[in-house]
């Protein structure tokens, strides 16, 4: 069993993004970075297959920035086995990391691609379900549960309103979501390891991928804040409020 | 410029989200299409017919669409087209399933959660769990995107039928099997398109005194929804929760009963009309966006709140 599992370097998830002053995109200059939530949640997916599993080996890519290795370092420390990065100077959009992802898929040929449901930067919610498209694999998205019954996985997706079952055929891309596990910590002597773990440093450009953007980022800026409210004393005079002036209620 | 919708639908009956759909592609041409894929789904593509603003219905009625998968529904999609310039979904779990793998096929660069349509191709959506909006110009020359639902309201109905077309293609890829649907059932409203959501969190302590929010929220013909906190400690199902990584929602009245307030939570309900918010602690983030705060223990506050409804 091979898995791969694509992982994102990401503004860390306690910071609150700001635009840049001419609001010409999102300021990161001082944004503590690291490894996206929703990618951790696919690490440990993977690891706890790896668990049940001795031939299981689990490499965490990324397509991104020269730093990105950081967080492939910190996917090592979780437990996987060896890494890859794929350095680009610029971010991509998911549709050109989805095709990066495939080139690295079709040499490494793994038997399942875990991705994180989305990124917490951009909130795309894309790339999983563009690496199985171009693939041609099955997707399971949203996944709370994974069960691997020899050469099928069964899934189980949290859907609006619910959730169903699904089975996917191996080789198969899956996205996590929220609950599907909680993430180990590294330990310190794993980290120590992790640093002598195997990492590859690909060149976006021998890849020979069309990663030129469709999009054009014209602006980037705050949402109209609400208007600051006000204090109630009790709960009639909240309800007086709600009927006569919010009008919410008859 | 011409729209063509995915239209989600269970059980015979077409998704509400649908209806805010079709608002948004008004935005973008009046030449707008909606596919109802299924299996036996022609009730719903006769219903669909009577949309405000849809011109033309398309059915694809074929067992391999039954469970509407990712897979075989984009298959479908993406040999229909040309002619259409756009092509919208709801971006729900349906719309983001589906929408990313047809982008990849049709090899453009989808857009998620689109909020505010400024012209055929500006487009504005939320990133950074909706702490920044960015507004971004899609080159490729087809638009596909889904549409955050909350931010366009629902057309109506109309009493003449627009033409319905019927496609004969199956892709049946044979790539995925649904075995198992466990929808919850409620006769209250759907937490996306209730008037009113009654939500909570941690401090609401157990599930036990959830029944509290539920006893509140029938009152007020609304919905029930939760924090991270609340859905983590166990004491509603997963499908309740409001957030980044849950669902958005924008009622009339949101009434958020001993939820804190994170960023992750704020960015699911912000865009509601009017919040109320009940708490201790005072100094809870949620006063700052709510319109009427009451620090308060929700245990007293709640039943007060609902005796006095009358």
């Amino acid at each position: 069993m091979k898995i791969l599992v694509p992982v994102k370097r990401v503004i860390d998830y306690n910071v609150k993004a700001r635009p840049k002053d001419d609001g010409s995109d999102v300021d990161l200059s001082l944004a503590k970075m690291g490894l996206n939530p929703f990618c951790e949640i696919a690490i440990e997916a993977a690891l706890r297959i790896k668990d049940e599993n001795d031939q299981c080996e689990v490499i965490a890519v990324s397509v991104g920035e020269k730093q990105a290795q950081e967080q492939i370092r910190t996917a090592l420390a979780m437990g996987a086995d060896r890494g890859i990065l794929v350095e680009a100077d610029s971010p991509l959009e998911p549709l050109a990391v989805a095709k990066c992802l495939k080139i690295i898929a079709d040499r490494e040929c793994p038997d399942l691609l875990i991705f994180g449901k989305q990124g917490i930067d951009n909130d795309n919610n894309q790339t999983g379900q563009m690496v199985a498209a171009l693939c041609g694999y099955p997707q399971g998205t949203f996944c709370s549960a994974i069960d691997i019954v020899g050469d099928v996985v069964a899934i189980t997706r949290e859907v609006d309103g619910g959730s169903e079952v699904w089975e996917l055929p191996l080789p198969a891309v899956l996205t996590a979501d929220l609950r599907l596990n909680e993430p180990r910590y590294a330990s310190l002597p794993n980290i120590m390891k992790a640093k002598k773990k195997p990492l590859e440093v690909m060149a976006l450009g021998d890849l020979g991928v069309d990663t030129r953007p469709r999009q054009a980022l014209l602006g980037v800026s705050l949402p109209s804040e609400r208007k600051p409210g006000i204090k109630v004393d009790s709960v009639a005079d909240l309800i007086e409020k709600l009927k006569n002036e919010a009008k919410v209620i008859l | 410029m011409k729209v063509l919708i995915i239209a989600q639908h269970s059980e015979g009956v077409l998704d509400a989200t649908t209806l805010n759909v079709v608002r948004a592609a008004l935005a973008i041409s009046e030449d707008i299409s909606l596919l109802v894929a299924g299996c036996e789904c022609r009730e719903v593509a006769e219903d669909a017919r009577y949309l405000e603003g849809v011109t033309n219905v398309i059915l694809a009625d074929h067992p391999c669409y039954e469970s509407l998968s990712a897979e075989n529904l984009s298959s479908l999609v993406a040999e229909m087209v040309p002619p259409y310039s756009h092509i919208l979904a709801p971006a729900n779990t349906f719309g983001k399933n589906v929408m990313p793998r047809l982008g990849a096929l049709l090899d453009v660069q989808p857009l998620t959660d689109v909020l505010h349509i400024e012209g055929t191709d500006v487009f504005l959506r939320p990133i950074y769990a909706g702490n920044l909006i960015a507004r971004i110009q899609s080159n490729d020359n087809v638009k596909a995107m889904t549409v955050r639902t909350s931010a366009f309201p629902p057309v109506t109905r109309r009493t003449e039928a627009c033409t319905l077309e019927v496609v004969d293609k199956a892709f049946d890829l044979q790539l995925s099997r649904r075995t198992k649907i466990e929808i919850g059932r409620s006769d209250r409203p759907d937490l996306g398109t209730a008037r009113v959501v009654v939500s909570g969190g941690r401090a609401v302590g157990s599930s036990e005194n959830f029944k509290l929010l539920y006893s509140l929220a029938d009152k007020l013909n609304g919905s029930v929804g939760a924090s991270r906190a609340a859905v983590d400690a166990g004491f509603v199902p997963y499908d309740l929760q409001i957030g980044q990584s849950g669902r958005v929602v924008a009622p009339e009245l949101y009434i958020a009963v001993g939820i804190s307030g994170a960023i992750q939570h704020i960015a699911g309900m912000k865009d509601s009309k009017v919040v109320v918010a009940i708490n201790k602690d005072a100094d809870a983030p949620i006063f700052d966006i709510a319109d009427y705060g009451l620090v308060a223990d929700l245990f007293d506050v709640l039943p007060e709140l609902e005796a006095q409804l009358c």
